[in-house]
């Protein structure tokens, strides 16, 4: 096997880790420190692209449109936490499934209502268009590139909030003791307000990055939510560097086992049975994964503490 | 009394007596609504409203009712769909299908039942051979037929390495399949990727593999939204004018407007096989893709073409029979004449009841007005009949 394959690869593994961290730090926070249980979460990845799409379209220019679309998908974020997730947070985990499953379905009818079933591109400036040399020999998409940078400089200011800051401390409270945290007088309602929006943000910056790429579609948010629950199941639940790590782990191994798995199950297996073989079992090694982690260690590679 | 009675009697029979005659046809058409892949299942379902109109809503002088019904891009509710067609609403004919794995799912409850099916797309290899029945039709063909022409195409611009690509579920195996037995140079790497509902749409991993293979040229088969995903992709990794791209069903008319407004210009003069295209020179071809611009303000992709043949199709058959629909026999020797105005000329069925047509190659250009769409170059396979059409035993 050759090593540019290889280290490409492992790029495009790296990629796709971070796009799921983007959508997995907001779903981890809402799940550790508030306790719930947002299916919906794919939804603002979706708007989030939607809106990018549009803003794009008429500011002309993706970066434009991605700066504005971050803040609006943010208070689209705030706005559904004060009309409808506030008022569920008493309810137990059956209910958080069915209402915001329910708000799946809203948002798809209204996406398909506003923009149509036909999905929307977004053209990218010619100088994220094209590729660059990372090392001899290897070109890697400048998009693909840009999607990991920014990916790791959020992860990093993420980090920094969580550990360095006093809203990054309650954060952290919050997750450990939410009782705790609110008998102390801190304003849990408009903190859980201000998490929910930067999950949101997160989400929908995720969606804006992807769409460049894959287009941005009706749905497009339902199938990747169930990876990045996965992910903070690895992770931990309520852990930002759980969700790093482990949305980086299944990143690789998601796009290692579609690179390599059909090459070496045509050791063991004819090669027709293989090519069959390989994308099934490439899809599946995560949640493999998955249950390993959830029998040898129920509370996730990197819980939060007091938990 | 008793004779009062019996003129009551006959009084009602002729009141039921008009209402026999006044039956309907009804037509069932079974595609996908919602998920993105929806965007297929409009402009087909937009294509049969536009022959409605075109037949003025009727057949023989009976009103023609159409219903439509949204299978989610699943087999499961693709078979419920069907099921509800025969027995609820107690359509004569079942049309549409999309997917392959649909088709095959649904084709018992509907050929069980003693109705037509009309397939406007799929063409799954088991019913063009085993699985082929009397009452099965085809306004589309056989999957295997469009890459084999591909293959050819392949051949004669000397490509002598290829890379293949298809999504994992009954069509993609038989593309796959197609373009293998005609291509006669060597397949370097194949990949089969995520289908369904949450089909795998980002395909860093497969184009790096592509790339370091080496191969001459790249076949793929990505229907509706994944293909314009895969032609962005394709031109971000680099591989344009170093892989040329050798596509089935991938750049149609559905993508062709979204790769126009993202500039990508990398899909211009790619090459794709195909049975019919927009600028296909037949007279009934000229009447609906001016009346599908028309009506839509868009080109017409090949489903909308096969879904407006369906209708012609039905319409042929109806009138042989003079509106008489119990007469099964009759419709059914009426459509194996393919006697009727289809968009790609005179073509025949064979004894599978799938069409033996032409297949071209078409290549992207600008039309007269600056809109990208596909336009015919050659013949590359003559009056074609599938390769399963021996297995059918009927």
């Amino acid at each position: 096997m050759d090593w540019v394959l290889i280290i490409t690869q492992l790029l495009n593994g790296l990629q796709l880790g971070l796009l799921l961290f983007l959508l997995a730090s907001g779903l981890t926070l809402v799940f550790g420190i508030m306790d719930f249980v947002n299916l919906a979460h794919g939804a603002l990845y979706m708007i989030g692209a939607y809106f990018c799409a549009t803003l794009t379209e008429f500011t002309g220019s993706f970066l434009w449109g991605l700066l504005i679309a971050v803040p609006v998908t943010a208070a689209a974020g705030a706005l559904l936490e004060i009309s409808i997730i506030r008022r569920l947070y008493s309810k137990d985990h059956l209910d958080h499934v069915l209402a915001t499953f329910g708000l799946i379905l809203c948002f798809d009818t209204a996406v398909h209502f506003l923009w149509g079933p036909e999905g929307k591109a977004i053209p990218l400036p010619t100088f994220l268009d094209g590729r660059v040399t990372i090392l001899p020999g290897i070109e890697f998409p400048t998009f693909r590139l840009s999607i990991i940078l920014t990916g790791l400089l959020l992860a990093f200011v993420l980090y920094f909030i969580i550990t360095h800051t006093k809203m990054g401390m309650l954060i952290r409270a919050g997750a450990s003791n939410r009782q705790m945290v609110s008998a102390h007088g801190i304003d849990i309602k408009s903190l859980f307000t201000v998490v929910f929006a930067v999950g949101a943000a997160m989400a929908g910056f995720a969606g804006m990055m992807i769409s460049p790429i894959t287009e941005a579609s009706i749905g497009m948010g339902n199938e990747i939510i169930i990876v990045a629950f996965v992910v903070i199941i690895i992770g931990g639940i309520g852990s930002i560097k759980g969700a790093f790590l482990a949305a980086i782990l299944v990143g690789l191994i998601d796009t290692m086992g579609r690179s390599f798995l059909d090459t070496l199950l045509k050791l063991i297996l004819s090669a027709e049975n293989a090519e069959t073989a390989a994308p099934a079992l490439s899809a599946m090694a995560i949640y493999i994964l998955m249950a390993a982690i959830l029998a040898v260690r129920p509370q996730g590679l990197f819980p939060p503490k007091g938990r | 009394m008793f004779k009062k009675f019996l003129l009551l009697a006959s009084a009602g029979l002729m009141a039921i007596g008009p209402a026999v005659a006044a039956e309907k046809v009804k037509i069932g058409f079974v595609t996908t609504i919602t998920t993105p892949a929806g965007v297929i299942g409009k402009d087909m379902v937009d294509a049969v409203n536009l022959a409605m109109e075109d037949i003025g809503g009727k057949m023989a002088g009976l009103d023609v009712e159409l219903i439509v019904e949204d299978d989610g891009f699943k087999p499961a509710i693709g078979k419920q769909k069907t099921d509800k067609l025969v027995k609820q609403d107690k359509v004569q004919f079942v049309t549409g299908f999309i997917w392959s794995h649909v088709l095959l799912a649904s084709q018992k409850s509907a050929l069980g039942a003693g109705k037509f099916l009309i397939s406007s797309n799929a063409g799954p290899s088991q019913m063009a051979g085993k699985l082929c029945h009397k009452n099965f039709f085809s306004t589309s063909w056989q999957n295997d037929q469009t890459p084999m022409a591909m293959g050819e195409v392949l051949n004669l611009n000397n490509v002598k390495s290829l890379y293949v690509m298809a999504p994992n579920y009954a069509a993609g195996k038989n593309m796959v399949a197609g373009v293998t037995r005609t291509f006669k140079g060597k397949i370097v790497g194949k990949d089969l990727t995520k289908w369904g509902k949450d089909a795998q749409l980002d395909f860093s991993a497969e184009l790096a593999k592509a790339k370091a293979s080496g191969a001459e040229g790249i076949f793929v088969f990505y229907p509706g939204k994944a293909g314009g995903a895969f032609i962005k992709q394709y031109a971000q990794a680099g591989l344009q004018g170093k892989i040329p791209l050798y596509s089935v069903f991938t750049v149609d008319s559905i993508a062709l407007p979204k790769l126009q407004k993202a500039n990508m210009n990398g899909v211009m003069g790619s090459v794709m096989t195909q049975f019919w295209a927009p600028d296909l020179d037949t007279p009934q071809n000229k009447k609906f893709v001016s009346g599908f611009k028309k009506k839509y303000g868009r080109y017409p992709s090949f489903y909308a073409a096969q879904s407006y043949d369906t209708i012609f199709l039905i319409k042929s058959a109806v009138e042989a029979v003079k509106g008489n629909l119990s007469n099964k026999d009759g419709m059914r020797s009426a459509m194996e004449k393919a006697n009727f105005p289809s968009v790609r000329g005179k073509f025949s069925y064979g004894n599978n009841h799938f069409p033996i047509q032409n297949f071209y190659s078409r290549e992207v250009v600008k039309d007269s007005d600056g809109v990208w769409t596909t336009s015919v170059r050659e013949v590359v396979l003559k009056n074609h009949q599938d390769t399963y059409a021996k297995d059918c035993l009927m």
